[in-house]
């Protein structure tokens, strides 16, 4: 039996939250502004509870690591939010979006937390749209919509391949407003180091001005974090360069628990690697999919140049294995069955890579429709490769791109520690062991907008949490320590830099904690993260001051994060002893490759807690599924 | 794919800090042309700190051409020679053996140096803050398809508000203005219907607070247009001095 | 300040100066290039249009007043303009890239400008000076054509009216379609057609002009006329 509380309100599914926000208390308008909150990131989750708790009267204080907080990595989500509208009348509803989720997240979500996310997707597209956001339109002025990866209805709302973009403008603007009302104080290039706990709470945090160097603390009566997942620790990943995991896992290592690590979503549309040099790797967003066929030479080892390969010699094998769902099959579905054909020698011209091939549709659709749907992509795919999609098929393989895990948090959003919420990509909530394309920027903004405005204020009028004065001797012991690890880094005077240790780190990450794990690998890998942890703290080279810019230092905290969260997710994996959703277990499969859950043992969250270097205790949140009945997924 | 390696020199500004005074620095490097031009430098930081020197300061993120964090001046142009793509998608195949890369920082002074390459661009920041938005709360917004937008129109919205907020634009100018991006953000809300209730007041407000972050004035020369990795069109900027001139000579409000 | 004087003083405000003055100025000087082609039909015509300038002299003067003020504020704005821009970007780029992104007219009209400002000083202590108050240099009559022939026979004078006049071409040739951009009127069909008419103003405006002391300096030299 699992001993966390979940907190999931009673009642019917679709009664649950519009019960729960009922029976919630409330603080009056008045006496909100008494309250004092942290968020920390801007990105869609951060920037919309920002925006609207500040709109609801809360004392705010905001920060972002970036020189601006539009910058958030959420910008750069390509193809478009999903929401149950139903606008295309092809049968979609609340509990379709809900089922779908839940079955796409290969049944290890939270039923209840998915419902909501699926109700308030609604209003998102309400909001935003009131706010400007230029989302695409078809000829009569209405929103027009896309299909996308694991369904089989159009319900997905996109601004061209831009759709991250204009969310996080919109939420921005949104928080640029309560900025201007002097609601909000928006901190940038403060980057969170520490989360100070005090008596069991969270009450505030520890800061490094990236500018100047200093340490700052910030106290408040609630702590948010929202500052995204954790798939840089691979070193190539689709995250952008300065994403990271450390001020979730510094909470984690305060005492906040760590929900299901290991899931981590390897995307199955990114591009090939080009070389060691290579700093990060790119999407192609999964909309591609509905127009592109993906396959590769039935023939091992055939470097012909894909044009020159016939009809017939081609093997498109996610419309072969399967039918219905074909090239829309959900992303770790595709991401394997990459893998496997590749496996088997037979990846485009010999590399990593398969094809995705647009000829068809051109052919069908034209050129000019494909343009106006996907140009802006297959500009950025001509810019980086040199090679033009028209013409040529386009190279891609799968990449680290989204972690399912992250801290866990109740069905309030509320971690194990009182006081501190967790919001967006950071906590591990909606997507169970596999996200759906398009849910992502959903299950921000709806958390941000809709979920953490009303639970928040429970929180602060049951709890009735105090304020403490930054000179608080905690504080300053919480302050004192980080400095202690910033001296303890700057005097290793080793040989190695940071970037080879993040490489190695990734490399051990990739292969053996990657696409397909098996019990031999992860214990490997446990012993070689916990090996090159022991040598980065011999020998790593640091160079530069700790005042003033020092973007070294900002990579080699965040490393040492790393180092621990990699090992983390390979004793996760580890102990999970069934294949489901983006983990694959090699040793839980069925007779024709496909995951094998074990839903007698499994059906629960893992949530680690921190006890010491490389020790962790297992508490377990068990999932029951009442409306969507466990069954083998299929997309055959 | 032919791995092939070119030779070159770079000469990449460096300032230890605001107030410094800075300086070229050379450099020889040799880079695959797969590699882009930002993981060119991300070698040769590692060379450097694996000698114990300063790696050079500059700042990217998404690598992806859309976060607009990346920004360097190569060979004079923001974002360099070829049009349309930000810093980061610039690869290195664009260039030939034996060449010289002159690598300097956005110059502007709204735009400080912090340190090597990176600038402060928070006045874009304090801009968008004193108008850059629609005044709605969260909730009690009216269904989203009750607002019908023409194609056209949202299209048009759409390509303003394509604009990543890198700052190529005031880089390129000559006088180091920012209408580019100011009009692009007041272009996307007096384009559409819901934008329209604070137009006149976003307008003055926003350009109000341009002009007071020390960004120059406008004089057409149009090298912001032609240096957006956004490709936004100065049909913007025509849009705001429109917007601009009727909303200070219409509008009653003594104050702004 | 009052609301007009935060408005003239905008960055917008300032700009629209120079284009609503610009615009000004280019309607001025097609008036003035149209009376000036009549040096082309001879002694007579020329001095039949300044006589006919003549009688309606109050009117003369009054427009003469407003088009001081029109450069004044064109010129005074121009400079202020140019100043605040520099200070703006004080620090040049080791690589100049402009070429690459923007047409030589536009980046050099504080140049041409200047000169043009020089030029017109030199112009209205010759032409206007001697044509209202103080006559031909030589024997103080009022023989207009004949003081301009004065003028243009002077290879120093002709060349430097011609540079001025060239220059006066790159002026014209941004600032036309400038102003219109200022102004806001920029549309998708329009616009190109304004570029092309501004060009084909300053081209217009630039032959004119400069074609005067061209043919009268080479008349001279020549022997004829």
């Amino acid at each position: 039996m699992g001993d966390l509380k979940s907190f999931i309100p009673e009642g019917n599914i679709s009664d649950k939250w519009t019960n729960h926000k009922f029976n919630m208390k409330l603080i009056n308008p008045a006496n909100k502004r008494k309250y004092k909150l942290i968020v920390v990131g801007t990105g869609l989750a951060g920037a919309s509870a920002a925006a609207t708790l500040g709109q609801l009267g809360y004392e705010v204080e905001a920060f972002t690591f970036h020189d601006s907080a539009r910058r958030a990595h959420s910008i750069a989500a390509q193809g478009g939010i999903n929401a149950s509208k139903n606008y295309q009348n092809d049968g979609d509803s609340v509990f379709r979006l809900f089922y779908d989720t839940v079955k796409g997240g290969d049944f290890r979500s939270r039923e209840a937390n998915v419902h909501r996310l699926a109700e308030v997707s609604e209003s998102i597209i309400d909001q935003c749209v009131a706010q400007g956001v230029p989302f695409a339109r078809d000829y009569g002025g209405l929103l027009d919509n896309r299909s996308f990866g694991g369904a089989q209805v159009s319900r997905t709302f996109y601004a061209k391949g831009q759709t991250g973009q204009q969310l996080l403008l919109g939420a921005y603007s949104a928080l640029n407003k309560e900025v201007a009302k002097g609601t909000v104080k928006l901190y940038s290039r403060k980057e969170m180091v520490d989360l100070v706990v005090i008596d069991g709470k969270a009450r505030g945090i520890i800061v490094r001005d990236l500018e100047t160097g200093a340490i700052e603390k910030y106290s408040a009566h609630a702590v948010i974090i929202a500052t995204g997942g954790y798939g840089n620790v691979f070193f190539l990943s689709t995250n952008a360069m300065n994403s990271n995991a450390t001020a979730s896992w510094r909470a984690h290592k305060r005492g906040a628990y760590f929900g299901n690590p290991c899931f981590t979503q390897i995307h199955p549309t990114c591009l090939p690697v080009h070389g060691e040099g290579q700093s990060k790797l790119t999407l192609m967003s999964e909309s591609l999919r509905n127009d592109g066929r993906i396959w590769v030479s039935k023939t091992k080892g055939d470097m012909r140049s894909p044009d020159q390969i016939p009809e017939e010699e081609r093997d498109y094998y996610l419309e072969r294995k399967y039918p219905s769902f074909g090239n829309l099959s959900p992303r770790d579905i595709s991401s394997r069955s990459a893998k496997e054909v590749v496996d088997d020698g037979r990846g485009a011209q010999g590399q990593e890579a398969v094809y995705l091939d647009f000829k068809d549709a051109i052919n069908r659709l034209g050129k000019h429709a494909i343009e106006e749907k996907y140009g802006n992509l297959f500009e950025i795919y001509e810019t980086i490769t040199g090679e033009n999609p028209y013409k040529l098929p386009m190279k891609i393989y799968p990449a680290p791109h989204y972690t399912m895990g992250g801290l866990w948090v109740d069905y309030n959003l509320m971690s194990n520690l009182p006081g501190l919420f967790v919001l967006g990509e950071a906590n591990f909530s909606d997507h169970g062991a596999n996200r759906l394309g398009a849910s992502a920027l959903m299950q921000g903004l709806a958390d941000g907008y809709f979920v953490i405005p009303y639970t928040i204020g429970n929180y602060l009028a049951e709890d009735k949490p105090e304020l403490l004065p930054t000179d608080h001797e905690e504080f300053s012991k919480h302050e004192k320590e980080f400095d202690e690890l910033v001296d303890k880094l700057m005097s290793i005077n080793g040989k190695t830099t940071v970037d080879t240790f993040h490489k190695k780190l990734g490399r051990i990450m990739w292969n053996k904690v990657g696409m397909a794990r098996n019990e031999k690998g992860l214990n490997e890998a446990i012993k070689e993260i916990s090996e090159l942890r022991e040598e980065f703290w011999k020998d790593l080279k640091l160079v530069g001051t700790k005042d003033g810019v020092n973007q070294t230092l900002e990579r080699a905290g965040r490393v040492v994060d790393y180092l621990e969260l990699g090992e983390l997710m390979a004793v996760d994996a580890l102990d999970r002893n069934e294949s489901c959703g983006a983990h694959f277990r090699e040793e839980y499969q069925t007779g024709e490759g496909e995951a094998k859950r074990n839903d007698e043992d499994y059906t629960y969250v893992s949530a680690w807690e921190f006890k010491d270097l490389g020790r962790w205790e297992l508490h377990k949140e068990d999932l029951d599924f009442e409306y969507v009945k466990l069954a083998t997924r299929s997309y055959k | 794919m032919d791995e092939k390696n070119l030779n070159l020199t770079l000469k990449i500004w460096r300032q230890a800090g605001p107030t410094s005074v800075g300086s070229f620095q050379d450099f020889k490097v040799s880079v695959s042309e797969d590699s882009s031009i930002l993981e060119m430098i991300d070698d040769l930081n590692n060379e450097l700190e694996g000698d114990g020197k300063e790696p050079v300061t500059f700042e990217s993120d998404c690598r992806e051409g859309i976060c607009g964090t990346c920004g360097l001046v190569i060979n004079g142009q923001p974002h360099g020679p070829i049009p349309k793509i930000a810093t980061c998608q610039l690869h290195m195949r664009n260039f030939k053996n034996g060449d010289t890369i002159w690598i300097e920082p956005f110059r502007a002074k709204a735009f400080p140096i912090i340190k090597d390459l990176m600038v402060d661009r928070s006045g874009f920041d304090r801009i968008m803050e004193s108008g850059g938005y629609v005044s709605v709360n969260t909730g009690g917004v009216p269904d989203a398809n009750e607002i019908p937008i023409s194609k056209d129109v949202a299209a048009e919205a759409f390509d303003a508000a394509a604009c990543i907020g890198c700052g190529a634009c005031v880089a390129a100018c000559k006088n180091a203005s920012a209408m580019l991006f100011v009009s692009a953000k007041v272009s996307q809300f007096s384009l559409l219907p819901q934008g329209q209730p604070e137009r006149y007041d976003r307008v003055q407000k926003m350009v109000m607070k341009m002009d007071e972050m020390g960004f120059g004035s406008c004089t057409n020369t149009y090298a912001c247009e032609a240096e957006c990795p956004k490709g936004i069109s100065i049909k913007n900027i025509a849009r705001m001095n429109r917007d601009y001139i009727k909303a200070r000579a219409t509008s009653e409000n003594l104050e702004v | 300040m009052g609301w007009l004087g935060r408005t003239i003083n905008s960055s917008i405000g300032k700009k629209f100066i120079m284009a609503f003055t610009g615009i000004s100025l280019i309607l001025f000087l097609l008036f003035h290039l149209a009376g000036n082609l009549t040096l082309y039909a001879g002694k007579d015509a020329f001095n039949a249009y300044v006589a006919t300038l003549d009688t309606v002299k109050p009117i003369v003067r009054i427009v003469e007043v407003g088009l001081a003020l029109v450069f004044l504020f064109h010129i005074f704005n121009g400079i202020k303009l140019w100043i605040e821009n520099k200070k703006a970007r004080p620090v040049n780029y080791a690589v100049n890239g402009s070429s690459k992104n923007s047409t030589f007219y536009s980046r050099t009209m504080i140049h041409s400008g200047s000169i043009i400002l020089i030029f017109l000083i030199l112009h209205l202590t010759t032409f206007w000076a001697t044509f209202n108050f103080t006559g031909h240099p030589v024997d103080g009559s009022h023989e207009y054509f004949d003081i301009i022939i004065y003028f243009f026979q002077k290879w120093w004078y002709a060349l430097i009216y011609f540079i001025a006049m060239i220059l006066l071409g790159f002026h014209l040739n941004h600032g036309f379609q400038s102003a219109f951009q200022t102004f806001g009127w920029n549309h998708n069909k329009y616009f190109p057609m304004i570029q092309k008419i501004g060009s084909i103003y300053a081209i217009v405006v630039a032959v004119g002009f400069g074609s005067l002391p061209v043919y009268f300096y080479l008349s001279s030299v020549l022997g004829g006329n």
